[in-house]
């Protein structure tokens, strides 16, 4: 097996070190200069060296959000290029949705799904699992055959769509305990939305588009929230979007609920003021919010109440999106450009250091999905799962250049800071100075 | 003015005061025993009507028709809004073709703005309405039906509508009429009150340049022109307000409470009337009620629009019409 050399990276934005990774664990790491070839029987030529001063070295970043479309919507994106596109990220593990064509309901779905993962080789594959079969949120999957299949799934979403009735939810919460699982609810209260496009507020009132309030998100959160605490089991929110969500969840955790939230990129940089220009490309669910919104979800992210960043990484093909408003699908791709946001957001504005970008985008959502092996610590005897980060860079986004199948970015032509240089999957490169491997 | 004409908002007050002067000339042509000027002879103007509107393509056709347009009517009926190429298709065929205007109706809001704004097409975009969004030309023979009846014919010319009071009435949250009133009468120096039962008042209304009212009677008093919009029946089953009596009783205007105007206010619908719901026949019918002018109005309004996005920028019917220029291109 070979041995790489990452030679003075500033581990987790710390100190300066060197890290050798023998195979696919991390065999050392040591103050800059202070690991000894010879004393490891090392020639130099044995050693591929990586000079990383100056870079920021982070465990691989996991995504507990990502939709690859593969089975189903192959024209938008397929494990292999959805995997290509995580792996440019600086990603070596993502969770796949469940809502493919067909549903990812069974235990055969799932095992597809994590099959094509295996085989893609650019980052592992976690599928997720439909909690209700067809998604149509009447009659719960066959939850526990999910979990004994080859994916062994523990994250279970009807994500695209909300389990609103209470009872299922109810019953989803108390099933899933057996074994360990987490709900992962895509808070959308139904009625309340009906014909939405985009942020109930002063931007929709003047644009005529039907309004998503954000008490749809939030009454939906304190729902299952109290749901979680009634049977004593965990629950997970995607993608918050509103101040008053982050009131929620603040309050559930004081009160002691095992709940667990997420937050995109674009909700933590974009505003519903951008829907003026009509363009689908900001059309995305849930909607994009106001500034006010913006500010409460980085400082919550910043103080722990939302304990991770997922993209729901929503690839679509061009004609999806060159179109009318209403007409046109709702998501955007965000592998690619997620950590640049984040530093954008959250990094440069002092409210995270790059030790709190790790626990928010690697250690924390490993966790939360339980996955062995992703989000451990940058030490000896770890599985080298790792990504290098050239933070100063600055550019301007190309979606010509992304890796992803669709590009639905809504950061084309907007400079964002940061480069993924190099990324590791248990020790082999599978992106190498800032090109896919 | 812009090239194209998407929002109310799009236009300043010397724009707005200009299409209304330019108006009353385009009015007097309707006058004249051949109802027909040159001016935009050799253009041709596509009618793009994604949703039924029978009475707005009317207008729009017979201003073309009065100023020597082609006209090409196209409609869209009942198109998929699933999946949105047949805008963007149909935009590009009216490209190949060399349409020089286009005005669009639309089930969608935004969708003319897209039209302007994605390349797809170069011609002018003229908003016909787009969903709940604008209809800006809707707005302009308003503005123009309140100007004749509130300052005078020939007095209004080169005037605005500055200190009148109008109030609007009804479904505020899903009328396009509404929005684009708001923006232009405010533009031409109105104060505008709407008048609606709170679950047709949009969140976010704060920011419109508008008073709002739940109540109607204590604003009636207060009213230069009251403008009845027009309640869908589909509201009715939605929890919009409980019964179609309820909503008479509290936002209908009848002969007791048109009572309660100034004697020199009008009343103003859009058409078509619900009547017995929104208005009774006795206002309707009365001679304080505009709904003819405003049809009238409205071919006027349109020629004026087209005139000034493809004819030029000079009063029309004094400039010589075949005057076209280079602008054009
Ligand atoms: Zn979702």
């Amino acid at each position: 097996m070979s041995k790489i050399l990452i030679r003075g990276a500033k581990v987790l934005g710390g100190e300066a070190q060197d890290v050798l990774i023998d195979g696919e664990t991390i065999a050392a790491t040591a103050r800059q200069g202070e690991i000894d070839l010879s004393g490891l029987n090392l020639s130099a030529e044995d050693v591929t060296v990586i000079e990383a001063e100056g870079q920021v070295l982070l465990p691989g970043l996991v995504d507990l959000h990502t939709h690859l479309r593969e089975p189903g919507r192959e024209d938008s994106e397929t494990v292999l290029t959805g995997t290509r596109a995580a792996a440019s990220g600086g990603y070596t593990a993502v969770f796949a949705m469940a809502n493919t064509f067909p549903v990812a309901d069974t235990a055969g779905v799932v095992e597809q799904v994590w099959r094509l993962g295996k085989e893609s080789g650019y980052c592992d594959v976690q599928p997720i699992g439909a909690v209700t079969v067809g998604l149509e949120g009447k009659k719960l999957s066959e939850l526990g055959a999910m979990h004994e299949s080859a994916a062994r799934v523990t994250v279970f979403s009807d994500d695209g769509k909300c389990v609103d009735d209470a009872v299922i939810m109810r019953r989803a919460l108390e099933y899933v305990k057996a074994f360990g699982g987490v709900v992962a609810q895509h808070a959308q209260e139904p009625r309340l939305t009906e014909g939405a496009q985009m942020n109930e507020g002063v931007v929709s009132a003047e644009l005529g588009l039907g309004g998503w309030p954000a008490v749809a998100e939030e009454s939906i959160i304190a729902r299952d929230v109290l749901l979680a605490e009634h049977v004593g089991s965990r629950v997970h929110i995607c993608h918050l979007s509103t101040a008053g969500s982050v009131e929620i969840v603040r309050w559930a955790k004081s009160r002691g609920i095992d709940v667990t939230a997420e937050v995109t990129p674009h909700h933590l940089l974009l505003t519903d003021e951008l829907v003026r220009s009509y363009d689908p490309v900001y059309k995305v669910n849930p909607p994009l919010r106001t500034e006010r919104d913006v500010m409460a979800l980085r400082e919550a992210l910043a103080d722990g109440t939302i304990d991770i960043v997922a993209t729901d990484h929503a690839p679509h093909p061009h004609e999806d999106k060159d179109c009318e408003w209403a007409a046109a699908a709702m998501g955007m791709v965000g592998l690619e450009t997620a950590l640049s946001v984040v530093q954008q957001t959250m990094v440069e504005t002092g409210l995270l250091d790059w030790a709190g970008v790790a626990e928010r985008m690697s250690h924390a959502p490993a966790r939360i999905g339980s996955l062995a092996g992703h989000g451990r610590p940058v030490s000896a005897g770890e599985p080298a799962n790792l990504t290098l980060v050239e933070t100063s860079y600055r550019g301007v986004v190309d979606p010509a250049h992304f890796a992803s199948r669709s590009r639905n970015t809504p950061y084309e032509g907007r400079e964002l800071p940061g480069r993924v240089t190099h990324t590791f999957l248990r020790g082999r490169a599978t992106v190498v100075d800032g090109k896919l491997a | 003015m812009k090239r194209h004409l998407i929002s109310a908002a799009d236009l300043t007050r010397d724009d707005a005061v200009l299409i209304l002067d330019t108006a009353e000339e385009m009015a007097r042509v309707a006058d004249r025993p051949i109802k027909k000027l040159p001016t935009l002879r050799g253009l041709t103007i596509c009618n793009l009507f994604f949703e039924d509107s029978t009475r707005t393509r009317i207008s729009f056709e017979a201003a073309e028709k009065r100023l020597s347009a082609d006209v090409i009517n196209f409609a869209a009926k009942g198109s998929s809004v699933s999946k949105g190429e047949s805008l963007k298709d149909t935009a590009q065929t009216l490209e190949a073709m060399g349409v020089d205007a286009v005005v669009i109706r639309h089930h969608a809001s935004g969708a003319p703005y897209r039209l302007a704004t994605s390349g797809w097409i170069d011609a002018p975009v003229i908003n016909a309405g787009d969903g709940t969004h604008e209809h800006p030309t809707q707005a302009l023979l308003d503005a123009f039906t309140m100007r004749r009846r509130l300052v005078g014919r020939d007095a209004g010319l080169g005037k605005d509508l500055n200190g009148r009071r109008i109030t609007l009435v009804g479904d505020v949250l899903h009328s396009r009429v509404a929005r684009s009133n708001v923006q232009l009468l405010h533009t031409l120096g109105a104060e505008v009150t709407l008048v609606a039962p709170p679950t047709l008042v949009p969140v976010g209304v704060e920011n419109w340049p508008c008073e709002i009212s739940y109540g109607l009677d204590e604003v009636l008093p207060k009213s230069d022109a009251v403008m009845m919009l027009r309640v869908q029946r589909e509201r009715m089953n939605a929890a919009f307000f409980p019964t179609e009596r309820e909503y008479s009783r509290r936002y209908g205007l009848d002969a007791a409470r048109m009572a309660k105007m100034p004697e020199h206010a009008i009343v103003m619908h859009p058409g078509p009337m619900v009547r017995g719901m929104e208005i009774t026949a006795e206002v309707a019918d009365s001679d304080r009620c505009t709904v003819v002018e405003q049809v009238a109005n409205g071919v006027s309004i349109r020629m004026a629009v087209l005139y000034l996005l493809l004819g030029g920028s000079e009063p029309a019917v004094t400039t010589p019409a075949a005057a076209r220029t280079e602008e054009n291109k």
